[in-house]
């Protein structure tokens, strides 16, 4: 039964990322690619992944559909079709060469130990270790937030760094002197009573569930990454419902630039604190004297950073894009 | 009690299974879109209310019941909005309802700008 209900998910995920392909509305190109999201989250549920279901959820499913729709609003809706094919215009090649590697890939698979087997590395390599000594090194139930947090801490705090460069990118790119002056600019969505009333109500909501997700990523399925998604969405909610100007009120791009800068600091800093108390770089056993007290406390210092990283880069990017594709507007 | 429960459990269920299959047959077979609109609301938020239901009724323990409380709350407050923001939305952009003509009998072939 369970297989049956792999097979029709992967076949959905196949058909959804044909039509991808197909489809030259970018609009609805967009959607597809959040049901594509659900599809892959729905999918990781089933294989017991439910950390991963959950970012894919929010980031692939949520944040990540809502700003490419706000890049659509910037670009047109309809793909440009050419007018006559170019001269390196070659798709049988293209074709070609992606059979050829496809099929070497397959072949390359033939060697890999088979799904699920004892001898396959998953079963073999550090997970053991993880999973045996998870609960007496860390003391925390989340075995994946262990291994997020410290175990793996290096890659992490790597994550966090792309996140931020990201930001720092956008604003690099996107960011003009002339979208310091406030734009005035009232919210095309100024007539909508039932939505703006109901977005009140969930707005807090929103932002509790984020914490919730933050503070108990210890605990069951969550964490920084998410938690910082859903927070950023309420005020990304807020920016589209109340407009840019009534958003800013609240969040400055001073405040958000020093926050998503302050995230990696705090998640740098907490490993430099375990240097200084003679441990290793983000060794959290010596940030306290009892070692599993003190990466109870690494974790969750951690996790806040990256909560606080997450939130305040995609706040940033959405707002660069809407002040951006709101002068696009205002020059047409 | 728990055998009660169990199988009004199941009839919730089941019911909210037919409400989803028979909210997306209306949602392919419905002749303009706010019909079809209307098919897709009530799979949003009546079959996921009985679906919830039921699984409130087998819910092991009270903070799981609670947690079922909330993800009810959440859908039957977003379902409607998103339902009034997409006709709104097609209203703008001058999508009109399909209404009966003259002779009270609904004039599917010569639908004004519907069917998406």
């Amino acid at each position: 039964m369970e297989s049956f209900v792999h097979v029709v998910i992967l076949s959905m995920l196949v058909t959804t990322a044909i039509a991808i392909v197909r489809v030259k509305d970018l609009f609805a190109v967009t959607m597809l690619a959040g049901i594509y999201g659900l599809l892959s989250a729905s999918f990781f549920v089933l294989m017991d992944a439910h950390d991963v279901a959950f970012t894919e959820a929010a980031v692939g499913a949520g944040i990540s559909t809502l700003l490419i729709l706000t890049t659509l609003s910037m670009t047109g809706r309809f793909e440009k079709a050419s007018v006559k094919p170019q001269a390196d215009y070659r798709p049988l090649l293209a074709l070609a060469l992606v059979t050829v590697t496809g099929a070497l890939l397959i072949y390359g698979t033939q060697d890999m130990p088979g799904f699920g087997t004892a001898d396959a590395p998953v079963q073999t390599h550090v997970v053991p270790r993880y999973l045996n000594d998870s609960a007496t090194e860390i003391g925390i139930p989340n075995v994946v937030a262990s291994i997020l947090a410290s175990y793996r801490g290096y890659d992490t705090f790597g994550e966090v760094v792309v996140i931020f460069t990201a930001g720092i990118g956008v604003l690099a790119m996107m960011m003009s002197k002339a979208s310091s002056t406030p734009v005035v600019q009232t919210s095309l969505m100024s007539d909508h009573v039932v939505l703006r009333i109901v977005s009140k109500m969930l707005i807090p909501l929103i932002m509790l569930f984020a914490l919730y997700v933050q503070f108990h990523g210890e605990y069951g399925p969550g964490g920084g990454f998410q938690a910082g998604v859903i927070f950023a969405s309420a005020f990304i909610l807020y920016a589209m419902l109340f407009g840019l100007t009534e958003a800013r009120k609240v969040v400055n791009n001073t405040l958000v630039q020093l926050l998503s800068a302050l995230g990696v600091l705090l998640y740098g800093s907490v490993g430099v604190v375990a240097m200084i108390n003679g441990g290793s770089f983000l060794d959290y056993d010596f940030l306290s004297a009892d070692p599993v007290a003190g990466q109870m406390l690494g974790i969750l210092l951690v996790e806040l950073g990256v909560g606080i990283t997450v939130a305040s880069v995609m706040i940033i990017i959405f707002f660069t894009f809407t002040a951006r594709s709101q002068k696009a507007g205002e020059s047409d | 009690m728990s055998i009660v429960a169990t199988y009004l459990s199941w009839a919730l269920l089941v019911l909210g299974g037919l409400l989803c299959i028979s909210g997306s047959v209306g949602l392919l077979r419905f002749p303009d879109f706010f019909t079809r609109m209307h098919a897709a609301s009530v799979t949003d938020t009546l079959a996921t209310g009985m679906i919830l239901a039921g699984l409130m009724l087998q819910a092991p323990t009270w903070i799981v019941f609670g947690k079922l409380i909330m993800i009810l709350v959440f859908v039957l407050l977003t379902g409607p909005t998103a339902g009034h923001a997409l006709a709104k939305a097609a209203l703008h952009s001058g999508l009109t309802p399909l209404l009966p003509g003259k002779s009270g009998v609904l004039d599917v072939d010569n639908k004004p700008s519907g069917g998406m």
